[in-house]
């Protein structure tokens, strides 16, 4: 094991699949020379060279449109869009095309890709460099969409969803890329479609993706400590496969479920769940499903006015105690 | 506007008389199917929409008959002719249009998607612009892959006027991609003229400055033209000379859409067209050419029979089965979100 931080995780995953298979190539502005504008690249032009990872102009549509030609003749491409906010001057070819092709031909069309991006607040980027977007990619069939919350993880994903026959999205997270954790040495392979247990309590269930995962584990120390509340907390970590079994089994124990989502409120990813759970474990629920979201609003720039935006630790604690009785 | 490519093609170069018989039948056979297939939607087998390129047949014969084999082909929603140019078969291509079992891709993506990978068809996009992107990646795998192969691009007039044109020509001239794009400029975007809404007069030759490319324009009619640029465009491509963008004037003889009577068009123009229509100017081009009118004949009678037969095994192929709706989402077979 090495400590790793976050941003290095995502560097040795895409280096550790580069180093097995020719074919993995990658694309992107300021990805090559620069190392990437969060340094989530660093190192890779050095020592897999320009024919494998390339800048690209400013083009969105080019980046993510190349990746998916280049995808369906042979190669695997992993695409960067810098912010993932620019989704959306990309969203034809996400949504229509890459996630579109293989249902339409019948399966003559084969998309062994990956769009990485950068999600989320925490660095005051304000409307248009901070949301978080995974909800949109979640609605869409044929995407499938992982959002690691730490280094292990991310190298993790990261291999898993390169290794992967269809299209995966990454969405790494702002916030983390300065943390650090263990990394476990050597190959390292993780499973999409998997949610993980990280603490096990006995009052509540907390579901939480990515930057929501260390905050609601910060919420669950302190409703145990100053509350007497026993929390699990489950990483979702991937959206789609949704690891229902997992979430379904957790949330059963306790017969209480919370979620914990930086996406804005309507449709995010917990209505989803939310509706699951109440279709199928409703009658070993004790209390109603509660949703601790980003208000329904863009998202503003201020310091002060971003942090009241998004959960926080106290914004967690407050809600469960208000609500957990 | 001069238009040139590096080597101008000549009229005078030689065509051969297999490849003139290969690119007839080429037309001929779009023509047939088309004109069924717009019978078959006044006969109601064929729903929802469908986009004729009666008319534009030369474009999409040129340029096949001058692709290998694996070379790759990307259209839009107005297909038909590039995936039969590629020898995509009858069958395939009628039961698509008609939902059926034996179509392309079992009715799952219909007129407007036609795909078959086998003939090198990568797919047919309806979202305006977004394949040419797409083209310049599979010459960016085929580049690095160095395997030669060439991704020929077909798109409309209005096209050049989305972002991801530009984008995708940027892009490729940027890496030197071995890839053609090539604008079927048949005089309307949808229902309006292209000159009404297009900041110059030739809406892909005007562009190409701004990439560095040559001004290419080509008699869209004329499939030996045709045949003589794509030659030259292809092989400089595969010789890593980089993309080309290429734009033939053409027209449609009927509407955008089957929604569409056109009726915007002005007086007279139609008729102006069909006097240079592709298919008969060719005719007379090999019948001048001193090829026998039994032979011309024989080729006739064996397309209008192939026509027929397809639409026969087309119709009384069943729908596919229902379970398809959820076959095909992942790389597994199936449409499971859930683990």
């Amino acid at each position: 094991m090495a400590e790793l931080s976050y941003r290095e995780a995502v560097v040795a995953g895409i280096a550790q699949e580069m180093a097995r298979d020719e074919r993995v190539v990658m694309l992107g502005e300021d990805i090559a020379a620069a190392g990437g504008v969060f340094k989530t690249t660093a190192g890779l032009l050095e020592r897999f060279g320009p024919r494998r990872v390339r800048d690209t102009p400013i083009s969105e549509q080019a980046i993510v449109g190349a990746a998916m030609g280049a995808a369906m003749t042979g190669l695997v491409p992993i695409a960067e869009i810098m912010f993932s906010d620019f989704f959306a001057v990309c969203w034809d070819m996400i949504a229509n095309e890459i996630a579109k092709a293989r249902y339409m031909t019948a399966g003559q069309i084969a998309l062994p890709l990956v769009i990485r991006t950068a999600n989320g607040a925490g660095v005051r980027f304000g409307a248009q460099h901070s949301q978080s977007v995974e909800n949109w990619a979640m609605a869409v069939p044929g995407l499938k969409v992982v959002a690691p919350s730490c280094p292990a993880d991310v190298k993790g994903l990261i291999a898993a969803a390169v290794r992967d026959p269809d299209p995966v999205i990454v969405f790494e997270h702002k916030a983390l890329f300065a943390t650090r954790g263990e990394v476990p040495d050597g190959d390292h392979v993780d499973r999409l479609g998997t949610a993980r247990v990280l603490r096990t309590g006995r009052d509540i269930t907390v579901l939480a993706l990515a930057a929501m995962v260390p905050r609601a584990l910060e919420a669950a120390a302190q409703l145990e400590r100053d509350h007497g509340i026993s929390a699990t907390v489950v990483d979702v970590r991937s959206l789609v496969p949704l690891d229902t079994r997992t979430i379904l089994e957790e949330v059963g124990r306790t017969g209480r479920m919370y979620t914990v989502e930086e996406n804005p409120r309507l449709c995010g990813w917990g209505a989803e769940i939310a509706s699951i759970v109440a279709e199928e474990c409703f009658f070993r629920l004790d209390g109603p499903i509660v949703r601790i979201t980003t208000p329904h609003v863009p998202l503003p720039a201020a310091d002060a006015l971003e942090d009241h935006a998004v959960p926080s630790v106290a914004r967690i604690v407050e809600t469960v105690r208000r609500t957990a009785g | 506007m001069e238009t040139s490519l590096s080597s101008p093609a000549r009229s005078s170069d030689a065509i051969d008389g297999a490849t003139r018989l290969a690119l007839y039948r080429s037309q001929l056979e779009i023509r047939l199917v088309e004109r069924r297939a717009h019978d078959l939607f006044v006969q109601n087998l064929v729903k929802g929409t469908s986009h004729l390129a009666l008319g534009q047949e030369a474009v999409a014969a040129g340029f096949a008959v001058a692709m290998q084999a694996d070379d790759y082909t990307f259209c839009t929603y107005r297909g038909h002719h590039h995936t039969l140019a590629r020898g995509a078969p009858m069958v395939g291509v009628l039961g698509e249009l008609m939902g059926r079992s034996c179509g392309l891709m079992g009715g799952k993506g219909g007129s407007m998607h036609l795909t078959s990978v086998r003939h090198g068809v990568m797919g047919s996009y309806a979202i305006v612009g977004a394949h040419l992107p797409i083209a310049a990646g599979a010459a960016w795998s085929a580049q690095y892959r160095r395997s030669g192969q060439v991704a020929v691009c077909f798109f409309g007039d209005g096209t050049t006027n989305i972002g991801a044109f530009h984008e995708a020509l940027n892009l490729a001239v940027v890496w030197k991609l071995p890839v053609i794009f090539v604008c079927e400029n048949n005089l309307y975007m949808e229902y309006t003229p292209i000159g009404a809404v297009t900041a110059v007069e030739h809406p892909a030759a005007g562009r190409a400055a701004a990439y560095g490319l040559p001004p290419v324009i080509v008699d869209g009619n004329d499939a030996d033209a045709v045949y003589r640029l794509a030659r030259q465009a292809i092989a400089a491509a595969r010789s890593g000379g980089g993309p080309a963008l290429i734009e033939a004037k053409t027209y449609r003889h009927s509407g955008h859409s089957r929604a569409d009577p056109a009726k915007y068009r002005p007086p007279g123009e139609l008729e102006r067209w069909l006097e240079r229509d592709p298919v008969t100017l060719y005719r007379s081009r090999l019948v001048d050419a001193g090829i026998a009118e039994a032979v011309l004949r024989d080729l006739e009678v064996g397309a209008e029979r192939a026509v027929d037969e397809a639409t026969e095994v087309a119709k009384a192929s069943p729908p596919s089965p229902v379970d398809v709706v959820e076959h095909d989402v992942w790389a597994d077979g199936g449409s499971a979100w859930r683990s």
